[in-house]
This record gives structure tokens, sequence and C-alpha cells, in this order.
């Protein structure tokens, strides 16, 4: 006996689910004049603080709130609510990165036209995170003077999808001979033209730029002339 | 890991698509871009674990592993890029700021009895 087999041509993305809410999410925060930007990294490279210091400094100017991606603890989220913006944990459990459906679920009830800036820290983790559309408008990849200036070549991917590279711990860089150039090079190798900021969230060291990145990043988001604003406007005419 | 995560949605999404063609699946075409940040021997894993108990336990999974194109300013058309780690045109060397294909995780075909 022969079976016959025939193909059936299916052509959907395996994680299409993501990618609907994801986009959901990313027309949802334009209409709210929100600007998403997340936060990704290893365990330990310094999302926390910078992300606390960032949080800080922007309060001035800004209306800002975050979230925080953990497995089970709840500690970073309390560090961030020290800076005094409203602060939600994301427990994932067993999951080691975010997904968009995730960040949809805790921004459940925040009035996202008050607020001008929204902040997520991904679970410390450069595999995972990186197939994962969380809507955001821009997307940092953290690594510390610590980690060795090669990390952008062992994870390609990650800072691949990534907006902007940001070197932490600037203030170790003497004591652990960390070669700049060598790292600003494996991340031109991976990302062609990504801007790299050096920052120390602890001394202070980059965060001005860092700062201007945000406001800058914010403006082009957010003008209506982008393409999601005209896609946008375009529905609503038709 | 998530591969796994990703297993489950492969079989959910071949099953629903069985069910509408009222077919039994004898072979999943997948296919997985370079940059999709996929594990290609994870995921076949993975696939093993979620296929147990659903109609797909006896399915072969085909994968085609899709590599990085790139919009070649200097050539012209899509060129392949020399690895994930060095993303610059493999004939002629400009980066590679613009790529075309090699993000790709989906299911592109189901092979049916
Ligand atoms: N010396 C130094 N230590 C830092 C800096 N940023 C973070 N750390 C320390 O590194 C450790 C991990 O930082 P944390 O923000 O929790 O990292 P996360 O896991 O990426 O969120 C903490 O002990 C921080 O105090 C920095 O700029 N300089
Ligand atoms: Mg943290
Ligand atoms: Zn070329």
């Amino acid at each position: 006996m022969s079976i016959t087999t025939r193909l059936v041509e299916v052509r959907t993305k395996i994680l299409k689910a993501n990618d609907v809410t994801a986009r959901w999410l990313r027309q949802h925060f334009q209409e709210c004049g929100v600007c998403v930007v997340s936060l990704v990294s290893s365990p330990g490279t310094g999302k926390t603080l910078l992300l606390e210091q960032t949080l800080r400094a922007l309060r001035e100017r800004y209306r800002v709130a975050a979230l925080v991606g953990d497995l089970a603890t709840e500690n970073d989220a309390r560090r961030l609510a020290r800076a005094n913006v409203p602060v939600r944990q994301i427990a994932t459990g067993t999951v080691c990165h975010l997904e968009a459906e995730m960040v949809r679920q805790a921004l459940d009830g925040w009035n996202l036209h008050e607020i001008d800036f929204l902040f997520i820290e991904n679970v410390g983790n450069l595999v995972c995170p990186a197939t994962y559309d969380l809507g955001e408008h821009l997307r940092a990849v953290l690594f510390s003077v610590t980690e060795g200036e090669d990390k952008p070549l062992k994870y390609p991917t990650i800072f691949n999808t990534a907006d902007v590279a940001i070197i932490t711990k600037m203030d170790l860089a003497e004591v652990v001979e960390f070669d700049l150039t060598a790292a600003r090079q494996s991340v031109e190798s991976v990302r062609p033209g990504m801007p790299i900021l050096e920052v120390s969230a602890k001394r202070g060291d980059g965060m001005q730029q860092w700062l201007e990145l945000l406001s800058t990043r914010r403006q082009a988001a957010l003008r209506p002339d982008t393409e999601q604003a005209s896609v946008q406007q375009s529905a609503e005419l038709g | 890991m998530h591969e796994l995560s990703i297993a489950l949605s492969l079989v959910d999404t071949a099953c629903e698509e069985a069910q509408r063609h009222d077919a039994h699946v004898v072979a999943l075409h997948v296919r997985v871009g370079a940059l999709s940040g996929v594990v290609v021997d994870a995921l076949r894993g993975a696939f093993e674990l979620a296929r147990e108990g659903t109609p797909l336990a006896h399915a072969n999974l085909q994968i085609e592993e899709v590599p990085v194109l790139m919009k070649c300013p200097a050539c012209g058309g899509p060129r392949p890029v020399r690895s994930i780690q060095q993303m610059c045109c493999a004939d002629c060397g400009a980066p590679a700021t613009e790529i075309v294909s090699g993000r790709e995780l989906e299911l592109a075909a189901l092979e049916v009895a």
C-alpha cells in the first residue's frame, strides 16, 4: 500500500501570538504617547542600577514608570521603587524571558496617557529575549567591563536585535584592563552602525549621553510622521 | 531554554492547520533563520517532548536553516554575510546595515496524507 502525501502551504510565524500582541502594544504606546525602552543583559551587568539612576534623572522632566522582569524575587522592583516612580514587578517563574503578553498584563490599570517613558528591565539572559518582540521603541543591550570585550561575539543575535549598546561599570575599566577599542569593534562587527555608550551608573560617567539619546529617540519615535502613526491615521481615515 | 515554548507553539499551530484541512500530518517543514535566536538541535529535542500525546506523534520534523542575507549597498542585490559574528558582505566586506532574511521562525508547510 502506498501513501500519497500532498504539501499544504502554511507560512505562519511560530510566535505569531507574540508578534500580534507586540504589534498591538506598539500601536497602543504610540497612541498614548509613551516611549518604551527595554534593557537586556546577563544577570549582574547593572540594568537595575542604571535604571534607578535613569528614573531619578528623568523624573525631573518626564513622567516615568518601569516594569521589571525577574524569575522569582521582587528585589529589583523594591530597589527601583526608591526612585519614587510607579514600578511593577513581572514574576516570570520558570520562564527565562519576558513575552509581549506578560507586558500587556502588567500594564493593566495603568493610564499610559499619563506616562512619557516606560522602561522594561528584561530577565537577566542574553539568549531567549532575542526572540521576543515586546513592542518597545528602543532596545538597549548592556555588557559590563568585567564580562569581557568579546561578549557581543558570543551573543550576536541579541546584539543584532538591539538599537543601542551600553558598556557598563566603566569605573572598573582600568582595574580589569578592559580593552575599549576591542569591545567597540566586537559591537561594530555584529551590529554595524549601532551607537555605543560607555557608562558608569555608579560614578555617573556617560549618563548625560544616555539621557540625551533617550530624549532624542522619544521625539523620533513619537513624531506624527513615523510609520506607525501614519498606518494608524490611514486606518482611522479608512 | 525558550525552545520548549517555541516547540509547543509549533505543535499547536501545526495541529490547528491539520484540523482545518482535516488531514493527517506526515511531516512539518519549518524554517529557522540564523538570527532567529533559536538553536536547531534544541528545537528538535524540544519538539520530541512537545508532540507527545498529540496527532504529531509520528510526524517528521524537517528544518530548513535560513542564512542571513543583507542588502549590500555596494554589490546591489541581496548578498550573504560572512557570519553572524561578522555582519558584512561576504563578497565585498561592506557593513550589513539592512538585513533581508535570517530572522525567520515559521511553519512553512505541512506534508499531509
Ligand atoms: N562598580 C560598579 N558596580 C556596578 C555598576 N552598576 C552596577 N553595579 C553593581 O553590580 C551589581 C549588579 O547590578 P544590578 O544593577 O543589580 O545588575 P542587573 O542584574 O543587571 O540588574 C550590583 O552590586 C551593583 O551595585 C557600576 O556602574 N559600577
Ligand atoms: Mg536587575
Ligand atoms: Zn557587497
